[in-house]
């Protein structure tokens, strides 16, 4: 098949340490987007945001084939956000790969904007509206059935969360998945271990996860959410295997870059106050003069650039 | 008069779209011999998906087929089609604009002896709700199988609401259903019965009793929910002054609430509402019918009551 060369292919070889070093920085940037979409709309979900991170980045980086310039491109793969609230972390990887400008980022979750509080269809890269939990892995699966019905070669990555394993309708896609045998279907859970109250545990324990998978008849593969190797060598496994799907269990961080949100339940659906944004972003190396050149490009006015530059001396 | 089961046409239909239109993809619920969508399976099987008794899901992935370049035609009763995946419907198919064709069979009272679980009373309010969504609901065989057709062609959602029962044939061969319009089916000049789905046949029947107590009755088919057609209503008002609907449905939410918004706004006159004020209960059609509100008589009365409220 011939690939455009403006298509990023798949590498299918594992990362080198400079490849590694550059996905660093580029989810370096997406954090950095996250903090300054989320603050900028006084609103938004940074914690699940900030955990699918890596996994968004490793899937744009170096699994999907895709053109941003041709988000309606017929053999592109197919990513869907199914935990349709983690939007500031999707936005932010969409218009870092060009999908749209990054100046759109500014008006997210604002009247008049095109980035909506949850995805929706119509977003350019947005392949399904989502914002009720529980939609998404049984809309992969219409995908994939009409790859294979195509005779296509697409391939369809689903992102859940953990807490969103708590809906019905999660587990009768599974069900229907495996029956449907759609190997060309991978589900990723990113599991941060917290829902929008508390821990998934204290909420709704559902451990053994990948026995619940498995017993579904699941190909289960784990990773650790944060780390682009094993990520990688997991997404490389699921597309080796044939006759079934698979499900990677990445295990991460809720708030995973910004200590104060890091494990932290209240940070699921809650954005930073101006004290708040000024450490996230020395955190994630954003100190300073530099977070101040990000606030400038990225569209505040200089009252509110002031206004985070004083907590400093609070 | 001659019935004809609307739901073994729509299985029929779907057979001769499924020839021309490789496009097309039918996905079911565990009903699909009940909803006649087995037929479309079994001619091609390799575009057919019995997703189990999981509604949601099938709402969901016939959404993902639609986005995938598919037109999906949903099916299984009206119960299960509209209430309880209605989260699946609002956001992955009203809100994103899918091409969906919901078709539930087995609405309303006219299910019968399997009881209220069954009895879909709530499936047009429930619909209707839902902006982008258009909304028919047939009044026989012949216009289900252009319904089907037109929702085939129009890209976007649609439900189409059908029925267990067979239904009276009012419309010939030649018949032409156009989407959005109402179809006049009796011309009269004191008062109009605006009626819908199996009460049509009804509500014919009622205007031809209602002859020999001197009033002339113009029936109008309102197949077309949504989008509603304001001017044959508004007509209505004007030249015939006074209103009744018939409808197989809760009294709130249905077309007699429609047709009051429309009426209210444009030309208000006396009007009656003839539908179900309350949950039913197990028995046979025509009994239950009779017992609820929804007969032929039922209709007469409205409209004896509208007239006199016009001269008053």
């Amino acid at each position: 098949m011939k690939v455009p060369t403006t298509v990023s292919s798949p590498d299918m070889s594992l990362l080198d340490q400079y490849e590694r070093q550059l996905l660093r920085r580029v989810a370096r940037e997406v954090r950095r987007d996250i903090l300054l979409t989320t603050f900028a709309a006084s609103s938004g979900h940074p914690g699940g945001s900030l955990s699918e991170t890596e996994i968004l980045v490793s899937l744009y980086s170096k699994i999907l084939r895709h053109d941003p310039k041709r988000p309606d491109w017929a053999d592109r793969d197919r990513f869907i956000l199914s935990k349709g609230h983690a939007t500031p972390g999707l936005y932010a990887t969409l218009a870092n790969k060009g999908y749209f400008s990054r100046s759109e980022l500014q008006g997210f979750r604002k009247i008049n904007s095109l980035l909506q509080g949850h995805s929706k269809i119509g977003i350019p890269g947005v392949e399904m509206s989502a914002g009720s939990l529980g939609q998404g892995l049984s809309f992969g699966v219409g995908v994939a059935l009409a790859c294979r019905l195509d005779k296509r070669s697409y391939r369809t990555y689903v992102l859940l969360g953990d807490g969103e394993c708590d809906e019905g309708q999660v587990w009768e896609a599974a069900m229907s998945a495996s029956h449907y045998k759609v190997d060309t279907l991978t589900a990723i859970i990113d599991r941060n271990r917290i829902q929008n109250d508390r821990f998934v545990s204290q909420v709704m324990e559902i451990e053994p996860l990948a026995a619940k998978w498995k017993g579904f008849g699941w190909n289960v593969v784990r990773a650790q959410g944060h780390s682009f190797l094993s990520l990688q060598r997991a997404f490389l496994r699921a597309q080796q295997i044939k006759g079934r799907p698979t499900v990677i269990i990445a295990n991460t961080t809720k708030g995973k870059g910004v200590s104060f949100m890091e494990d932290n339940p209240d940070f699921h659906g809650k954005p930073p106050n101006a004290q708040q944004f000024l450490q996230a972003m020395e955190e994630i190396g954003y100190k300073g003069r530099k977070m101040l050149d990000e606030m400038r490009k990225f569209g505040f006015s200089e009252q509110v650039m002031n206004h985070v530059w004083d907590t400093r001396t609070v | 008069m001659k019935t004809e089961s609307t739901r073994e046409t729509f299985g029929n239909t779907l057979v001769e779209l499924g020839k021309s239109n490789q496009n097309i993809v039918v996905i079911g619920a565990d009903l699909n011999k009940s909803t006649f969508a087995s037929l479309f399976g079994r001619e091609f099987p390799e575009r057919f998906f019995d997703v189990g008794a999981a509604e949601q899901n099938m709402m969901s992935i016939a959404a993902g087929l639609a986005f995938s370049g598919k037109i999906s035609f949903v099916n299984t009763f009206a119960v299960f089609g509209t209430s309880r995946p209605h989260d699946q419907i609002r956001v992955g198919i009203a809100q994103a604009g899918a091409n969906v064709k919901i078709v539930c069979t087995h609405a309303g009272i006219t299910v019968g002896e399997d009881g209220i679980s069954a009895q879909s009373i709530e499936d047009i309010a429930l619909m209707c709700a839902l902006p982008g969504v258009t909304v028919i609901v047939p009044a026989d065989a012949p216009e289900t199988a252009q319904a089907i057709k037109v929702a085939a062609r129009e890209y976007g959602p649609f439900y189409i609401r059908l029925s267990r029962s067979s239904t009276p044939v009012i419309h010939s061969d030649g018949y032409s259903f156009q989407l959005g319009k109402g179809e006049t089916v009796r011309e009269g000049k004191d008062v109009t019965i605006f009626a819908t789905g199996i009460m049509v046949a009804t509500a014919v029947e009622s205007a031809n009793r209602l002859v020999f107590e001197g009033i002339e009755c113009r029936v109008v088919n309102m197949a077309t929910l949504k989008p509603l057609d304001e001017e044959i209503i508004t007509r209505a008002a004007l030249e015939t002054g006074a209103i009744v609907t018939a409808e197989e449905h809760y009294m709130y939410g249905g077309l007699g609430s429609l047709i009051a918004q429309t009426v209210a706004k444009t030309h208000p006159v006396p009007m009656e509402v003839v539908a179900q004020d309350r949950y039913a209960e197990s028995g046979k059609p025509e009994l239950l019918l009779e017992k609820y509100g929804l007969s032929s008589a039922d209709i007469e009365m409205a409209v004896q009551k509208v007239v006199r409220r016009k001269g008053a």
